[in-house]
């Protein structure tokens, strides 16, 4: 029988380099989804302010396995065999945007009503207000959830080990499959988890806190 | 060749899905109940008690809260036996439920208590009130009250995350989906209708929240209007 | 004996010094007035009294007990110290009754069908019976620092004591407070208490102290202080509110 050693370990640190990866794109295309969301959802169009806030909605209140499990064997149906590393980010992606566009449109929404009559009464376009006006000062106020929600990224990567993805929790699985030693094991999982997070929380709650100092009262 | 769905092999399940559903409200209303109490023990113990008590539970919560629950699940799951505590797998996952549920309740909770305005304290502490009973009678209720819309979306979340329980082949929602999904190699039309009562049932547990957050602490919104009171004193 | 006792009492907050030696004894049923501008320590005296505020020397007896930073101790003093304070600061989740009968039920064992009168009988004597179970948001200034005085005198205190409680109520609303002061006053309960409300020190306080940078500048008999200040400060300070 397979005893965990250093071998092992490297095998597990090495699918953290994983981790990481997925987190990246998931971040990325979902931030650009939510991006785009966010803006739906404060158009000045009904429908669209509908359609998006019915997705984040929908999004928001199913377990994203089933997003997983969903876009997995959705995609499958009509034959398209998506590599596990596309299909894992591709459905972390959708559930990312959710959560980042309601984050964002929050950040938006809380910069206050005057900045955007000052910046009319100044001529400018509705785009130049955002672009000017609003989306400098929501991005600061964003920046907080955002990298407090990029913990709750990272951790949810976790469960792409569904659709036979090798990243750091599958890593651990099949370590532990074959030497069964699951305390040092999914110890070990578990720091390299903490050692990306904690420092991200730690980032999370400072940003807030200078903000909190910054704004006036 | 069009896909054709095929609804009838999953709905031939239809008690396996109920018994899945049933567990899954089960083991989420267990957690919220166990671990809202964990947590109100936790706060307490951190206001009350010395400087290292209060780094214990921030150690408790900084590890549940910066790990993935998985990994929580595979610790109480495959761990806790070796040390002899020996579990089901449903056991395990309440298990790691609460204690999770629990870290983030902890941080919500103690934030609220935060918030409650010095004064408070005081007129408690001038009444001949204990600092325990202080905390009991005068400051948990409008913490909790102040943050129960954030503890109800952390209850949701929970919800949600009850479904990686089927990864250590618990049967409730989502476990029970693996088992019809072999069943009747209909896996789409399983995930679609599962998914679907998942969203019905974090929507109701939204709304029951809400309802329940009315009924508990109707003077919700007077809080900030006499912290506001206190504030231009 | 005095009922209250102080003597000698320094505090600061770090090298500011706010209290430097104050000196002050209150018979039982006196009614004292302490005057000043805000960061005289008027205040912060007060909250020393209950223990509010620790002090750094000095000593101060009220109703029997020594006040020093042991926790059991104080719980005892203050049952028998009631404080009032500016922000009224009753509890918002609980109804007037249940906001007055909350600390004699757990800190003096009293039994719910006592504490019930009890809350009755003191809700009557501030004239507001008829609000047994409204909350607190729903009352105007006035009558919720009446409440918070009918919640000091629920412990049936030795000594009461208030901390500006008229300062945060519009004006038409500090009438109803002072006159069950006043009704305090003529029942003989000893009462220390910080105000801006001259007039009301001037009739109702058998005794006032002017109290500046810290110190006891001028005390005295309620009437000779006021018609003939004998400092320049008093005087400054008088004249100032006179308008």
């Amino acid at each position: 029988m397979v005893t965990f050693g250093w071998p092992e370990a490297f095998f597990i640190v090495r699918a953290a380099g994983w981790t990481l990866l997925l987190t990246a794109v998931a971040f990325l295309i979902g931030g650009l989804m939510g991006g785009v969301l966010a803006i739906l959802r404060l158009s000045r169009i009904k429908l669209l302010r509908r359609l998006a806030a019915g997705y984040i909605l929908v999004i928001q209140s199913i377990p994203v396995l089933m997003v997983l499990f969903m876009s997995y064997y959705g995609l499958s149906l009509f034959g398209v065999e998506l590599p596990p590393f596309f299909a894992a980010s591709a459905s972390l992606a959708i559930y990312v945007s959710a959560y980042l566009a309601e984050i964002w449109r929050g950040s938006i929404e809380s910069v206050p009503f005057q900045q955007w009559e000052a910046s009319a009464s100044l001529a400018h376009s509705p785009a130049q207000t955002y672009r000017y006006v609003i989306l400098p000062q929501a991005i600061r106020i964003s920046l907080p959830p955002t990298v407090g929600f990029l913990v709750q990224l990272v951790k949810n990567t976790s469960i792409v080990s569904v659709v036979g993805f090798v990243e750091l929790s599958r890593a651990g699985q099949l370590v532990n499959n074959a030497t069964f030693q699951p305390f040092q094991i999914f110890t070990l999982v578990a720091a390299i988890y903490f050692a990306i997070c904690f420092p991200l929380s730690r980032l999370s709650r400072h940003l807030e806190k200078v903000m909190n100092a910054s704004r006036p009262h | 060749m069009r896909y054709q769905f095929q609804f009838e092999a999953v709905f031939a399940e239809a008690d396996r899905i109920l018994n899945g559903v049933l567990l899954t409200i089960g083991l989420s209303f267990g957690a919220i109940v166990l671990g809202l109490a964990l947590a109100v023990l936790l706060v307490a113990a951190k206001s009350l008690f010395g400087r290292w008590v209060g780094m214990l539970v921030d150690a408790y919560v900084e590890l549940m809260r910066n790990t993935p629950f998985l990994v929580q699940l595979f610790m109480m799951f495959f761990g806790l036996p070796l040390i002899g505590i020996r579990m089901s797998g449903t056991e395990a996952a309440l298990l790691a439920m609460t204690l999770n549920l629990g870290a983030y309740a902890t941080e919500i909770i103690r934030a609220g208590v935060d918030s409650i305005h010095r004064s408070q304290i005081e007129a408690g502490l001038s009444l001949a009130m204990t600092k325990r009973q202080v905390f009991q009678y005068v400051v948990l209720m409008p913490a909790l009250a102040r943050v129960w819309p954030a503890l109800s979306s952390q209850f949701v979340l929970m919800l949600l995350a009850s479904s990686i329980c089927s990864f250590i082949s618990v049967p409730e929602l989502s476990g029970t989906a693996a088992i019809i999904e072999q069943n009747t190699f209909r896996s789409f039309e399983t995930y679609i209708v599962v998914t679907l009562i998942y969203l019905a049932l974090a929507l109701s547990l939204k709304v029951s929240l809400l309802w329940l957050g009315r009924r508990i602490f109707p003077r919700l919104s007077s809080l900030d209007r006499l912290d506001a009171k206190a504030e231009a004193a | 004996m005095p009922a209250v006792l102080i003597e000698d009492v320094h505090k600061s907050y770090g090298s500011l010094e706010v209290l430097k030696g104050v000196s002050l004894a209150v018979e039982p049923g006196q009614v004292v007035a302490l005057i000043g501008r805000s960061g005289s320590g008027k205040s912060t005296l007060l909250r020393c009294i209950n223990g509010l505020e620790a002090f750094q020397s000095g000593r101060i007896e009220v109703a029997g007990h020594a006040v020093d930073q042991d926790q059991k101790r104080l719980r005892e003093l203050r049952k028998d110290v009631g404080i009032v304070f500016q922000s009224y600061n009753l509890f918002p989740h609980l109804t007037v009754g249940q906001n007055i009968m909350l600390s004699p039920r757990i800190t003096k064992n009293v039994p719910q069908a006592e504490a019930l009168a009890l809350a009755k009988d003191v809700l009557a004597q501030v004239g507001l019976s008829d609000k047994f179970d409204s909350y607190p948001d729903n009352l105007s200034g006035g009558q919720q620092q009446r409440v918070a005085i009918a919640r000091s005198l629920a412990m049936k205190p030795k000594v009461m004591l208030f901390d500006e409680v008229t300062s945060a109520l519009d004006p038409e609303l500090t009438g109803e407070v002072l006159l069950v002061m006043e009704k305090l006053a003529r029942d003989g309960m000893t009462m220390l208490l910080v105000t801006h409300e001259m007039n009301f020190a001037r009739t109702v306080a058998n005794t006032t102290v002017f109290m500046h940078q810290g110190k006891i500048w001028e005390s005295g008999s309620s009437a000779q202080l006021f018609a003939e200040p004998q400092t320049p400060e008093l005087r400054n300070f008088v004249g100032a509110g006179r308008h």
